[in-house]
């Protein structure tokens, strides 16, 4: 196992060298000279050339490249032009709401998919099986930020039992906090709930066939034990590598909720970095969001191998 | 086969709402009832009516023509970057599955193509090119292509061991031979149920990104642009948001219908029982 553990870690360079390659070249992708684009059409030639000079783009790609990497190893995202910082600094100071966010989310979407999936996997066929498994399609479809304008229009203006958008730190004022992240987190775990219904339900279908369930029926134990000690446990295993999936694409979602929430969180900080074309804090927003991605899947498959000794990698 | 798809209900049901929308975007200059471009302040934000059947925004735009006119771009979007994916797709998937040398190289692009949730390096490739439907288009077929590649390329590593093809090794066939004549015919089943999901999934970044401005420029009529309109308006009027979020809903539910049935009837092995 250790073995296995080492070649996973090591296994996370090539990716993050891919990743950070990726990033780098986003600066080139702009049409035409990116000096000119960043200063836009007020600049000056001298200072197109002055600002060609600082990002180094006067220098050969492949130096450019290294010396991109260099920096980033040491911790050194760049300075954002528009916020006068370091890219570091702007993203640290923005990363908790989006983090909670993410972590509320993830909470909701296990809340209300796993027993779903579960209890429709138990009893398929069934009326109960029908109904969560049509909520599930639905909960596919239906787009999230738009579940959010429609939570805002009926939980906020209509009924004024909760906030339409804002934050607060639930390090400075739990209780507020909640009832911001409330419609945030329920609008953008609903999706991903459906998914995780879904491979829940066929997991624990593909469990209740096993021979073991077979002897435990056989034995003579009732449908509830059966499923609840011997069924539940072995379905979660594969459930929890969808976590890990569930988890990057609530990190790109609540991008998105959060310019529907006007939560300050790294989603506000890419996009009005966008339009203010503050190229740095771009690419760290999305470097820092695919490295998490990286790390969480790392933490995901290290987690499968002690849920499941039967897992030996060879 | 084809008895088989006519019996599965997700398939004839998505495809029927699928083909009516389609057919709405095609007819759109007949099925519009007003120029979605045209602007009335003198009836803006006027709720749903004989006259405006999905209301108007709050530039006097009639809501039902927006959300037709927005069917093409959405379907455009998904129609093109479902083509892009499924050949570039097959091109990589093929090269990796095939010969083992480009295979680690494809196969560490993809992992850090993947790395990235699919929304944010599509939000970053569009930071970097611009507003513009083409850029949509190729931005989401960057996202979702290692998909397909991967998805090839693990239906080629299976079928290259199996009987028939190490058969038609055996009898001198080349490899571009045997790829196209053996594998490449079997590898349309899978892709035409990934290509159903990825049609999808792209209908929806599509929306994503025009509601964040950065996907097809504002004054072009897509869904996502007039979910965002509605969004500042949402207090007074709830419709503007409303419906185009109803007709991305319905787009994205006859595919995931479609996309369903099809994995159950040309795929049997990627069944989810019960």
């Amino acid at each position: 196992m250790a073995a296995y553990l080492i070649r996973r870690v090591l296994a996370v360079i090539p990716v993050m060298l891919v990743v950070v390659t990726l990033v780098f070249l986003l600066i080139h992708l702009i049409p035409g000279d990116p000096a000119a684009a960043i200063l836009g059409p007020d600049a000056t030639p001298a200072q197109i050339e002055a600002t060609r000079i600082q990002l180094g783009l006067d220098r050969p790609l492949h130096e450019q490249l290294l010396k991109f990497y260099s920096r980033l190893l040491q911790g050194d995202l760049g300075r954002s032009y528009f916020l006068d910082r370091p890219v570091t600094q702007a993203l640290w100071e923005r990363a908790e709401p989006t983090a909670l966010l993410t972590i509320a989310a993830l909470l909701v979407a296990i809340v209300i998919g796993v027993p779903s999936g579960l209890v429709a996997g138990a009893y398929p066929g069934s009326v109960w099986d029908r109904v969560l498994m049509f909520g599930a399609l639905l909960g596919v479809c239906v787009p999230g930020f738009w579940l959010s304008l429609n939570f805002i229009y009926f939980f906020a203006v209509q009924l004024r039992w909760l906030p339409a958008g804002g934050y607060a730190s639930i390090f400075v004022d739990p209780w507020a906090a909640v009832r911001y992240m409330v419609l945030p987190a329920v609008s953008l775990g609903f999706n991903q709930s459906a998914l995780i219904a879904r491979i829940a339900r066929s997991c624990m279908l593909e469990v209740l066939q096993q021979d073991y369930i077979r002897t435990a029926r056989a034995k003579g134990l009732s449908q509830g034990v059966v499923i609840v000690g011997h069924a539940f446990r072995n379905a979660m295993v594969p459930v929890v590598t969808v976590i890990g999936i569930t988890t990057a694409i609530l990190i790109g979602g609540a991008v998105v909720t959060e310019i529907v929430f006007n939560i300050p969180g790294l989603g506000r900080l890419i996009i009005s970095a966008i339009l203010r074309r503050d190229y740095p804090v771009v690419q760290g927003v999305v470097l820092v969001t695919a490295a998490t991605y990286v790390v969480v899947n790392l933490i995901v498959d290290v987690v499968y191998v002690f849920i499941d000794p039967r897992i030996r990698y060879g | 086969m084809g008895k088989r798809l006519l019996r599965n209900p997700g398939v004839v049901g998505g495809a029927a709402i699928f083909l009516l929308l389609l057919a709405a975007a095609l007819a759109a200059g007949a099925v519009a009832t007003h120029d979605p471009t045209r602007l009335d302040p003198v009836n803006r934000l006027k709720p749903p009516s004989a006259r405006h059947y999905f209301g108007t925004d709050e530039f006097g735009r009639d809501v039902w023509s927006l959300v037709v006119y927005g069917a093409r771009v959405s379907l455009l979007v998904g129609g093109v970057t479902m083509i892009l994916t499924s050949v570039g797709g097959i091109a990589i998937g093929l090269a990796a599955g095939y010969y083992r040398r480009l295979d680690a190289l494809i196969m560490r692009f993809t992992d850090g193509l993947m790395a990235f949730p699919a929304v944010l390096l599509a939000i970053a490739f569009m930071a970097a090119r611009g507003p513009g439907v083409w850029n949509v288009i190729l931005a989401l077929s960057i996202v979702y292509m290692p998909r397909t590649a991967l998805l090839v390329r693990s239906t080629v590593l299976t079928l290259r061991e199996l009987d028939y093809v190490q058969a038609a090794r055996a009898l001198g066939s080349r490899d571009a031979g045997i790829t196209l004549r053996h594998i490449l015919p079997n590898c349309m089943a899978p892709l035409l149920v990934q290509g159903t999901f990825i049609f999808a999934y792209a209908v929806l970044a599509e929306a994503i990104l025009g509601f964040l401005g950065v996907g097809v420029p504002p004054y072009v009529p897509s869904w996502g642009n007039v979910i965002a309109s509605g969004k500042n308006v949402i207090r007074e009027a709830f419709w503007v948001s409303l419906f185009p979020g109803v007709a991305l809903t319905v787009a994205g539910l006859s595919l995931n219908l479609l996309g369903d049935g099809l994995r159950d009837t040309l795929d049997p092995r990627l069944r989810v029982q019960g």
